[in-house]
């Protein structure tokens, strides 16, 4: 396990440089940077001057090799625009996004996981009916739209919450169960389907023969098993979060990285765009080699050598 | 013991008529019925069956896929499953007390501890990402309350009375680990665990190849005799319940058509089924031998039960009486019961 785990880890630089390839390419094929930050009264000599700054006379597969020289120095370059280093920009972001990102998949594992277990239980009765098609419906809900319902619902109205930004414990309600709904859902059917898969496996009615309960059986032997494909979803989802955490991040204002990858998009900040592309490229895949190790500490067959 | 324990217990239709149990038997069942509710219908998978098995008896349970062997195993358990299936009338009386309309906890105390179960398939009947050890600790610590430590400790000594080489090196493996005959007597230490009073072996032997069924027959026995539980050995194979059982009851189409002690049943059958049954078994001492006959026909799908007697559209010396009622299961000498309207055509045979 660990000798596949390190096979990985030593791959892990290969996938890291393409992705730092096509975000540099892309961000300089689709504007430039001087005409964002120099506005229209600057001088010739001052746009000359920026653009031998950040080498954009060059043509770009040289400005990629000089950025790449840079970065395995630990160099992404200044931030344009806040004007400190951009890995630094990112990093005093990353922990609102970890602690937005981490709180919502909390609630959606949680919750997801026993709704589920609920529908499976109670298969076909009246909790499973409402619980799988609310959790149908909620596939299809925008999270934007969501977010904003929230908002006005529960900040407007109510007063009960705040509408934006990042404080006490109230800040983050609204924004990590935005977050949470995202993958919800998915969690809900998915648990609902393995445990109702497992339920009917032999080893079911063997642990009922040796007199364990039924809530102990499906605690004990029928939700472990069922674990692993809610894993693998997880695993292929964490993208998927990342791209709802900006979006969500964005509508409450939230201090994350997400937010700072919009802003930075936008405003062609290279070095932050590549710093944060990074280091939620490196986030991601440390999240699937942490969901092929946890499957694996699971069960036992899929075990490598 | 094989002709005792029969002698013991007085012919079925004794029960019925007076639908009394028999208090010195282990296991007393009567009037047993169990009804399937499927998408297309409801109907019967066990219909009216009743039997005695007596302490430390071995009782072989013959029939066909859909008999309803298996049904009555998981009734007496009472693990049917539960949107599908139910118990909808009769009594099983274990040990002096009907487990019927017994609440979950009761039962829960009996299954695993006074009742083990084995099933077909040992591949499927552990869970996979479990070990030995704590699968068969869970049920030590559950009945018998034991610590992690005595219950190892215990799980090992089992692991050795089921004769698993290097049973402490087991207790950590995964069940894939092993083969298929290894963990049969896994199982078969996990239902013994609490030695139990009963045990309920559904076709213990079926997913495995010939000489580990063989090995593992032997094993039962052994430990039959060792430990002296009653067994209910539920088979479609005569040759096993001849090796092993005292007293063997035929099922077909959800009701027992023949009861008789092992040697009875195998010298005078007196149901054209069991007839059936036993000619289309081979025989060892003939050098080439013929062609085997088959029963003609299949079971009735249980949505479209014949009238009459179930087996009467397969049965060679059907007639108006079989096509007009379900012939009763009556008496024909002391501890064989036949349920045929033409038992006298059939023994003369």
């Amino acid at each position: 396990m660990l000798a596949y785990a390190a096979r990985r880890l030593v791959i892990l630089p290969l996938s890291l440089f393409l992705v730092v390839m096509v975000t540099f390419v892309v961000l300089r094929l689709t504007g430039n940077p001087v005409d964002i930050f120099l506005d229209v009264t600057s001088t010739p000599e001052q746009v000359a001057a920026l653009t031998e700054k950040l080498h954009l006379d060059e043509p770009i597969p040289v400005q990629f090799l000089i950025f790449l020289r840079d970065l395995v120095q630990g160099d992404f370059g200044q931030s344009l625009q806040f004007n400190e280093p951009a890995l630094q920009t990112v990093l005093q972001r990353l922990g609102g996004t970890l602690q937005l990102a981490g709180t919502g998949l909390l609630l959606a594992i949680v919750l997801g996981v026993t709704l589920g277990l609920v529908c499976a239980v109670w298969r076909d009765r009246l909790a499973d009916l409402v619980i799988s098609s609310l959790a149908v419906a909620g596939q299809s809900m925008p999270s934007f739209w969501l977010g904003i319902l929230l908002i006005q619902l529960f900040a407007l109205n109510l007063g009960w919450l705040p509408t934006s930004g990042a404080g006490g414990w109230r800040h983050i309600i609204l924004p990590a169960i935005t977050l949470a709904t995202i993958l919800l859902p998915n969690i809900v059917l998915i648990t609902r389907a393995s445990v109702l898969e497992m339920s009917g496996e032999q080893f079911v009615i063997a642990a009922r023969a040796k007199g364990l309960s039924r809530l102990r059986v499906l605690l004990t032997h029928v939700l472990p098993v069922s674990l692993n494909p809610l894993l693998s979803f997880l695993g292929i989802q964490i993208g998927t979060l990342m791209g709802g955490s900006i979006i969500t991040e964005t509508i409450f204002a939230w201090p994350g990285v997400g937010r700072l990858m919009l802003t930075s998009i936008s405003n062609r900040d290279v070095p932050v765009v590549e710093a944060g592309v990074l280091v939620i490229a490196i986030g991601i895949a440390l999240t699937n080699l942490a969901v092929d190790l946890l499957q694996m500490l699971i069960d036992p067959r899929i075990r490598r050598h | 013991m094989a002709e005792d324990g029969v002698a013991h217990h007085p012919s079925q239709e004794v029960h019925l008529a007076d639908g009394a149990t028999d208090v010195r038997a282990l296991l007393s069942v009567r009037d047993l019925t169990v009804e399937f509710q499927t998408g297309q219908g409801r109907f019967d998978a066990v219909h009216r069956i009743g039997f005695d098995v007596a302490r430390g008896q071995v009782l072989g349970v013959v029939g066909e896929s859909g008999s309803g062997k298996s049904v009555t195993a998981l009734a007496l358990m009472r693990l049917l499953p539960d949107q599908a299936a139910r118990i909808s009338g009769g009594r099983i009386v274990f040990d002096g007390s009907d487990i019927v309309p017994m609440r979950e906890a009761e039962m829960r105390r009996i299954r695993g501890r006074r009742i083990g179960m084995i099933f077909q398939d040992p591949t499927t009947s552990l869970n996979p990402i479990f070990t030995i050890g704590h699968q068969l600790r869970e049920g030590l610590r559950l009945h018998l309350g034991l610590g992690r430590a005595a219950a190892s400790r215990r799980a090992e000594e089992l692991l050795g009375l089921v004769r698993l080489p290097s049973a402490r090196a087991a207790l950590d493996k995964y069940p894939h680990e092993l083969s298929g005959g290894m963990r049969q007597r896994v199982m078969i230490a996990m239902a013994l665990a609490c030695e139990p009073q009963l045990l309920i072996a559904d076709e213990p032997t079926t997913a495995l190849d010939v000489t580990t069924q063989a090995q593992i027959l032997e094993l039962l026995r052994d430990l039959q005799q060792q430990m002296g539980m009653a067994i209910m050995l539920i088979t479609h194979d005569l040759g096993v319940v001849a090796e092993f059982a005292d007293a063997v009851q035929v099922m077909y189409a959800g009701r027992i058509v023949e009861r008789a002690s092992v040697e009875r049943l195998f010298a005078n059958p007196a149901h054209p089924y069991t007839q059936g049954l036993l000619h289309s078994m081979p025989a060892l001492e003939e050098e080439d031998p013929p062609l085997l006959p088959a029963i003609p026909g299949m079971v009735a799908s249980p949505f479209a039960m014949p009238e009459g007697c179930p087996f009467h559209p397969r049965c060679a010396l059907a007639s108006d009486a079989c096509r007009a009622a379900v012939p009763p299961l009556n008496a024909i000498a002391p501890g064989h019961s036949a349920a045929c309207w033409h038992v006298e055509a059939v023994m003369a045979a």
